[in-house]
């Protein structure tokens, strides 16, 4: 068996439309050049005609004055809305739209910043409304993939440039000069042959009666020209945050609100037999207690006990009292323990072999050294710090929501099956998100919402305390990987096989894995071996699987790095020189694949890391200093750690160097907040989190039994980019994979003691 | 039930027919309409909850109302002095862009107001350790270290 092993995504989780991933492989010079649309023009374009009646929003000091919206009365002073994303109005204000849900990725902040680079307005003068959810104006409206950014980078350029354009054409007819004369210039279009200017607000009439031009022909800035992009502009709802506004989902106030909690059976796809219902309603604040069977589908409504009640505190305490049978019949009965056995039962047996490049066989025969390492990671709770909720208003036949969803856009779709209701019913708000890292792509916590709001003659709001959260939560897998390399008497790296478990759904086709769990050959991310074999054996999994910030590669860097590194220190090598050496000549692995490595540029992100990170320099002892690269999400990452290691095997990281290159940073605030950030969470991830389950019910319940890294730990974070031609690409999520690499080589480097099993605290290490 | 009347960013309120053992953060939340205070674990774990009671940063989702009958609160919402001037920290917070999700940030501000009115000029390691309750998903923690530094050296933070 033989096939190409990179002609696949490298994340096939992740859905990317084709047309956008073939744009991704061009410069972005010559994506200027075509100034292609990701949305389709017929529906970009349909967005024009919203001007007079929209929405105009009563500013306060406050940058984000969504809440405060009030319906538009003055139609006699036309505003100038070329499209969805911008309103000029005839008093000076300018309002972006900030279309998809803010995580903590910092895109309120930066998709407009695109917007008003193109429109040409200084920053200080706009204001930032978060969009309705509407994919008809808006297009697609999501937070995952680290997507955000490739899929908006032209049409919100365009988007800009449109207005622009219609702009310097208004003021050229007012003038009566040609249009080659006029100049866009932070909020004026200014003649060029007289020095005369007029603002933006004073064309916004005569701009609102010109024909709105397609996106693709309209002129984009060069780089060159840039004001706005790339500077520290701080986050747009900051003043809100920092003053305690309402903000996100958990803050919802609406009149005559009940508070619900929904309790599920803690062993996973246990149903309800029944409950004390009569007991429950009795307690004081109880409103109103029933069973959901729910529809059997765990990322949509499981089946549950529902308790409204007027206040959070009733409804928490009722939970405690309430007594429920549960059919634990259809439930999980698995164990970690008990998987933990098999997977590393299997995974010491050949397997049947899912990818084969090159003769893996005859590579073992004529190796010069063999090694070979059993490498595994636990499951993984996103623990959002705000627990999953939401806020919903049955009435008049309508459902209204307010989602903290990365996916607001597909809850419609969901709950006009779950509820048989027409979706042009069902209205659904996005609010500010108090953390994703993909826990909410799946919406259950929506229908759940939905399903016993449309029960109720009120509105109510959804909570999950974090005991529920962390019980019920889509788990990033566990892994198991027993891997095989090989070496010549040159100490090259001439084969690598990984004998692996890849869990498939319980009751799916046995071949799909759980979603971040597939292991492919391409994510060894060595193009230069020869050699390799991948058995994946598949294994039935209940428990639920979500995905996880850069999922697959989130846990896949961290074996593949650290093997690696392994076999550099077997064959006595340099690892950088070992490393740079897997990548072979700086191309594109295949030309036209945005999503498939490009060696140049991993090449150019792990020298750079070298350099900046002191590579080579001697250390003190019981100090060690570790590599790691990873591509993913369309970023290039390399990290070097730097660790003190003291005789009781307290880790200290003192610091990480990270080198990136996602083509170009659009802010340089949110961008390095991102990286910043990866670093913390890789920190605490490696430290001391696992998920563990008995019976089919997680174990960790809070923060004490599965914690968050704390300040005291953090080490001294520097960040250089490489700044390319290249269209910028999303920050959430790839600076995260290298990091726990880089931290356990070098833990290897100050004690020779490779870790091979994460958390590191079950090696008997800890982070201080 | 009971009647709890408690002073909150200087204003007296009455809260009439409440659970006694209600927390201090669900009164906040649920009765008073007041969400800048946030919950994140319930049990004192993650500092999302930290307020000011009678000037020292305590974790209202573990106080009962009962027990600040009587006592003064200050939240997020009452910590800058005047409308319009905002508290050191605050401004800090802004100017470092410390936020990502934002969620955690009342708690990490109301804990490092109380930690700075009684250490003015603190190191790292002063900081770190004071703000070791408070919990960041996001890992923001080099900007709130830097947030703190600032605010101290603009003074007026007691």
């Amino acid at each position: 068996m033989k096939k190409d092993l990179y002609d696949h995504d490298l994340e096939p989780d992740v859905d990317m439309p084709a047309e956008f991933i073939q744009r991704l492989n061009r410069p972005s010079k010559r994506v200027s050049e075509t100034a292609d649309s990701f949305i389709p023009r017929r529906q970009f374009l349909k967005m024009s005609g919203i001007a007079g009646g929209g929405l105009v929003l009563a500013f306060s000091l406050s940058r984000s004055p969504s809440a405060k919206a009030a319906h538009h009365t003055d139609s006699d002073s036309p505003e100038f809305s070329p499209n969805a994303f911008i309103q000029i109005k005839p008093d000076g204000t300018i309002v972006l739209a900030a279309k998809n849900p803010e995580v903590g990725q910092g895109i309120k902040t930066f998709l407009p910043m695109i917007i008003a680079e193109e429109l040409e307005v200084p920053w200080e003068s706009v204001a930032i409304q978060q969009s309705a959810i509407d994919a008809k104006r808006f297009g697609p409206q999501s937070a995952g993939g680290s997507q955000s950014t490739p899929r908006n980078w032209d049409p919100l350029r365009q988007a800009g440039a449109v207005a622009r354009t219609m702009l310097i054409s208004a003021a050229a007819k007012t003038w009566g000069v040609t249009e080659s004369k006029c100049k866009a210039d932070q909020g004026f279009i200014v003649n060029e042959s007289n020095g005369k200017k007029l603002s933006y607000a004073k064309l916004a009439a005569t701009a609102a009666s010109l024909p709105v031009p397609d996106g693709k022909t309209v002129p984009l800035k060069k780089r060159s020209d840039y004001k706005l992009l790339g500077k520290f502009i701080p986050g747009v709802d900051n003043q809100d945050i920092v003053t305690g506004q309402p903000l996100f989902g958990i803050d919802q106030q609406l009149p005559g609100l009940l508070y619900a909690i929904y309790v599920k059976c803690p062993s996973f796809g246990g149903t309800v037999k029944s409950a004390n219902l009569d007991a429950i309603k009795a307690r004081l604040g109880v409103v109103d207690a029933f069973i959901l069977k729910g529809n059997g589908v765990d990322n949509e409504l499981s089946a549950g006990v529902a308790i409204l009640a007027k206040s959070t505190y009733e409804a928490f305490q009722a939970e405690k009292a309430l007594e429920v049978d549960w059919d634990k019949g259809p439930a999980s009965k698995e164990s970690w323990t008990d998987l933990q056995k098999q997977s590393r039962e299997i995974t010491s047996k050949p397997g049947k072999v899912t990818e084969e490049q090159g003769d893996l066989t005859a590579a073992l025969s004529s190796a010069a050294q063999v090694v070979e390492s059993f490498y595994t990671y636990p499951f993984l709770s996103h623990s959002n710090l705000e627990p999953q909720n939401c806020t919903a208003w049955f009435r008049d036949g309508k459902m209204e929501l307010w989602a903290p969803s990365q996916t607001p856009q597909a809850i419609a779709g969901m709950l006009s099956k779950l509820l048989d209701l027409d979706q042009s019913k069902i209205e659904v708000n996005q609010l500010r998100i108090g953390g994703g890292f993909g826990r909410r792509l799946l919406n259950d916590f929506a229908c759940e919402a939905a399903a016993i709001a449309h029960k109720v003659d009120a509105p109510i709001k959804l909570m999950w305390n974090r005991e529920s959260d962390m019980a019920h939560d889509f788990y990033r897998v566990g892994g198991f990987h027993n891997l095989t390399g090989t070496l010549d008497s040159n100490g090259r790296l001439t084969g690598l096989q990984d004998r692996t478990i890849v869990f498939t759904p319980t009751g799916g086709d046995g071949k799909r894995p759980v979603r971040g769990g597939n292991v492919r050959a391409s994510n060894i991310q060595c193009p230069e071996i020869p050699n390799v074999r991948i058995e994946a054996n598949s294994l039935p999994l209940q428990v639920p699987a979500g995905w996880w910030r850069a999922p697959g590669s989130c846990s896949l860097a961290w074996v593949f790095q650290s093997f690696i590194h392994e076999m550099a220190v077997t064959a006595k090598r340099d690892h950088l020189e070992f490393l740079v050496e897997q990548f072979g000549e700086p191309r594109w692995l295949k030309k036209g694949k945005a999503q498939i490595l490009n060696t140049e540029r991993a090449i150019n992100v792990t020298k750079l890391a070298a350099e900046k990170g002191d590579w080579g320099k001697p250390m003190k002892k019981g100090q060690g200093r570790g590599l790691s690269f990873y591509f993913s999400h369309l970023g290039y990452f390399a990290e070097i750690a730097e660790v003190t290691v003291d005789s009781a095997n307290n880790v200290t990281v003192d610091r990480v160097v990270v080198a990136a290159d996602v083509g170009m940073l659009l802010n340089k605030s949110g961008g390095e907040n991102q990286v910043e950030g990866s670093v913390i969470d890789g920190i605490s991830t490696l430290a001391d989190q696992e998920i563990t389950f008995e019976n089919g019910a997680v174990k960790e319940s809070n923060f004490d039994t599965y914690p968050l890294l704390r300040m005291p730990a953090q080490p001294k974070i520097e960040i250089h980019w490489i700044t390319s031609d290249y269209s910028p690409t999303g920050l959430g999520e790839p600076a995260f994979p290298p990091l726990a690499a880089a931290v356990t080589n070098a833990i290897h480097q100050a004690t020779g003691k490779r870790i091979r099993t994460m958390p590191i605290s079950k090696e008997g290490f800890q982070i201080t | 039930m009971a009647t709890i009347k408690i002073n909150v960013n200087g204003e007296e309120r009455e809260i009439s027919d409440i659970d006694p053992n209600t927390p201090l953060l669900w009164t906040l939340r649920d009765n008073l309409q007041m969400v800048g205070t946030k919950f994140g674990c319930g049990k004192g774990l993650c500092g999302a909850c930290t307020v000011h009671l009678n000037g020292n940063a305590a974790r209202s989702c573990s106080i009962p109302i009962s027990a600040v009958d009587g006592q003064s609160v200050t939240t997020i919402e009452g910590l800058a002095a005047k409308a319009h001037k905002l508290h050191p920290l605050q401004e800090a917070w802004m100017e470092h862009d410390v936020p990502q999700c934002g969620y955690c940030q009342a708690g990490q501000i109301m804990n490092a107001a109380a930690f700075l009115s009684r250490n003015s000029t603190p190191s790292d390691s002063d900081i770190d350790d004071a703000m070791a309750g408070n919990l960041c998903r996001c890992g923001t923690y080099q900007r709130i270290r830097k947030a703190i530094h600032t605010a101290a050296t603009k003074g007026g933070v007691a």
